[in-house]
């Protein structure tokens, strides 16, 4: 697929994220379509999977603007083109002129304008670059409207028209090309595992042929804080199970879902669900992952199109259980921590129990934020937005909020289990010479582990 | 026929059919689509107790959003408040109702009525004060905001004039009454005045997904 980039404004998918401080518009674009395909695409691919829910979200908005309070974005800009339910306008206006009950009226009388490529091309920065998918104006709808689940639908359409953030699209590309969004090839997990198995003197299965976990990482967690491996092994080993990594399918991380290609989003969910049925796993643990957690607990049986024959866990909800049935042990930890939710496991994915359980088991001074839990302000770089370079000098806006929310807490050490988040914070933490650090919750269990379970 | 015998027979039944008739051809477009079933292994039940639980709390604010839309949500539930009471508890509209369906209950007395119906009215002005203001309304409002607001607060207006009188017919006034509140039948399925009946699919259906998620609704 040929590509066209605006070459004065060339996107930075290979250089250092510090390095050059990139102009704020530029629209990308893939494949040669006519403008008049990309549209036409764009619009048929966001209304092919409508159904009762999603038809009604769009009949039912009522222009309240309430959307816009909830919104990091918008709360911190003051930009109305960052309202939520704006970001959707041209898809909610092609659903009422060409799919609503009433399309033939729209389309008679002329109410809803035909969407062009100019507009479209405008709204790949509010579909992408200006929305994390975080889901915290899904909550104060007063309709009940998911808007963020329209925000993913557009993005569908986006990419068939092939009209993505390069730099998402590139790394989605890469995803579905090696397997890995950072290119990570098995030989290379298969290296770096070796490494940490030297490094932190752990037994780290791989490969094994049946086992009742499989075990998958994030990219980002291989390529930087593979110590993640050792941890995650570490607690598993201490569990007793029978568990193992495997070379033909570790990586969780889903990119397909994130820009906006169902294909590739299948192709990696197949992935890991065919090695957990070839080994006979019993449970898929998922790694300290957000948008993972959403790829194949929520979306992975419908990608299989059947119940899946295993369980599915993030590993903060596997280690609450060991903890809670008393399968490991862990020691107190004397410290005042704050945990930060990932979007996606907690406020979408419905697993924002886990971590409290675990961080009370550590017996920490858990400082709750203000509003944290399922209304917790978002890292700023979920949804595929970290890789977006364009959109960073608003990342970093937005992620004021993150820090006043922090430092509110007076914690000693703020954790979370989402490395996505992980590194959204690290490279906001640079940008403001923060003096929080990030770091991830399971490896303060593989830290503070009883050597002693009996 | 004068003007009232026509508003009052005709047009209303008129009004009434395609009230219905709109109604149900928007509800069954949405209703017919194709659904997908969900293989994700539940965390909860996501049925219709789950949709049942969300449209009854989505009409409250969550804590964290409270401050930032306490004016519109005041006065939309002074606006919703008091179109229901305006509608079924003033008791010439009660009597109205009991010769269509048979059926009476008690209503509240006319300066009470009176009294919500104005201050119904207020929170009408205030919601389109906001919407011309407010620089995110300004931007995503359309035709059907505008026209929806209209046709709501014409048979308020109309009604609240009719014991006010202003030297014109109590006939006449009737009449013009009820041929607002004809546009607001005629025009309710069709644009956003829909969420009427579209509130409790969308605030159900997002009850069903994430109860079953446990996740936040």
């Amino acid at each position: 697929m040929s590509t066209t980039v605006d070459t004065r404004h060339p996107p930075g998918v290979e250089s250092e994220r510090h390095s050059v401080k990139e102009p704020e518009i530029r629209h990308d674009r893939q494949g040669d379509m006519a403008d008049e395909q990309r549209v036409e695409k764009a619009m048929h691919h966001f209304v092919k999977n409508f159904n009762t829910q999603t038809a009604s979200y769009l009949d039912g908005c009522l222009h309240c603007g309430m959307c816009a309070d909830a919104c990091h974005y918008f709360v911190r800009t003051e930009d109305p083109k960052y309202t939520p339910i704006w970001k959707i306008e041209l898809f909610k206006r092609t659903y009422k002129r060409q799919v609503g009950p009433f399309a033939f009226f729209y389309r008679l009388l002329g109410l809803k304008r035909k969407v062009t490529i100019d507009q479209l091309e405008e709204w790949q920065h509010l579909l992408y670059d200006s929305c994390t998918v975080c889901g915290r104006c899904s909550l104060v709808c007063p309709m009940g409207i998911d808007v963020a689940g329209m925000v993913s639908m557009a993005r569908h359409g986006m990419f068939k028209a092939g009209l993505v953030p390069q730099e998402l699209h590139e790394t989605a590309k890469r995803a579905a090309e090696t397997g890995s969004p950072l290119g990570i090839t098995p030989e290379k997990f298969e290296e770096r595992l070796e490494w940490m198995a030297d490094e932190h003197e752990v037994d780290i299965p791989l490969n094994v042929e049946q086992a009742d976990v499989l075990a998958v990482m994030s990219s980002i967690e291989i390529q930087k804080y593979p110590q993640s491996m050792a941890a995650t092994a570490k607690i598993l080993n201490a569990t007793g199970e029978s568990w193992t990594f495997r070379t033909d399918g570790f990586e969780a991380t889903n990119f397909g879902m994130l820009s906006g290609n169902t294909e590739w989003q299948k192709d990696a969910s197949m992935k890991l669900i065919n090695t957990a049925i070839k080994i006979g796993a019993k449970k898929l643990v998922l790694p300290e992952c957000g948008h993972a957690y959403m790829a194949m607990r929520w979306m992975g049986a419908n990608m299989y199109g059947k119940p899946l024959p295993f369980k599915v866990q993030h590993i903060s909800e596997y280690i609450a259980d060991a903890l809670n049935e008393g399968r490991i042990k862990v020691k107190k930890v004397d410290k005042s921590v704050a945990f930060h939710d990932p979007c996606q496991v907690s406020r979408r994915g419905g697993a924002t129990k886990a971590p409290r359980d675990i961080l009370k088991h550590l017996g920490v001074d858990f400082r709750e934020m203000k509003y944290g839990g399922d209304y917790n302000w978002c890292c700023g770089g979920g949804g595929g937005v970290v890789t977006i370079k364009r959109a960073d000098e608003l990342r970093y806006r937005v992620f004021k909020l993150k820090m006043d929310q922090v430092e509110e807490t007076k914690a000693d050490e703020l954790l979370s289990s989402c490395a996505n988040c992980r590194q959204s914070f690290d490279d906001s933490q640079q940008h403001f010479n923060w003096n929080y650090t990030m770091g991830s919750l399971m490896e303060m269990v593989a830290d503070n582990l009883e050597e002693d379970n009996s | 026929m004068d003007l009232l015998e026509l508003a009052r027979g005709p047009v209303l039944q008129a009004a009434a059919y395609i009230l219905v008739g709109g109604t149900i051809w928007r509800i069954v477009g949405i209703l017919l689509l194709k659904e997908k079933p969900d293989y994700s292994e539940p965390r909860a039940s996501g049925g219709l107790g789950a949709a049942l639980k969300v449209i009854w709390t989505r009409a409250f604010t969550a804590e964290p959003f409270k401050s930032a839309t306490l004016y519109p949500k005041m006065m939309a539930y002074v606006m919703h408040i008091g179109l229901f009471a305006t509608i079924f508890l003033f008791t010439p509209h009660i009597v109205f109702f009991e010769g269509w369906t048979g059926f009476d209950w008690p209503g509240l007395p006319n300066n009470v009525i009176f009294f919500i119906g104005v201050a119904t009215i207020v929170s009408g002005v205030a919601l389109i004060v906001r919407r011309l203001t407010s620089p995110v309304l300004k931007l995503i409002s359309n035709f059907d905001d505008y026209f929806s607001w209209l046709v709501t607060m014409l048979p308020l207006v109309t009604g609240l004039l009719i014991p006010v009188r202003m030297g014109i017919r109590y006939e006449t006034l009737l009449a013009v009454h009820i041929l607002s509140v004809a546009l607001l039948l005629i025009w309710l399925p069709f644009g956003k005045l829909g969420h009427t009946f579209l509130v409790f699919i969308t605030r159900g259906t997002t009850g069903m997904v994430f109860e079953r998620r446990g996740a936040k609704t």
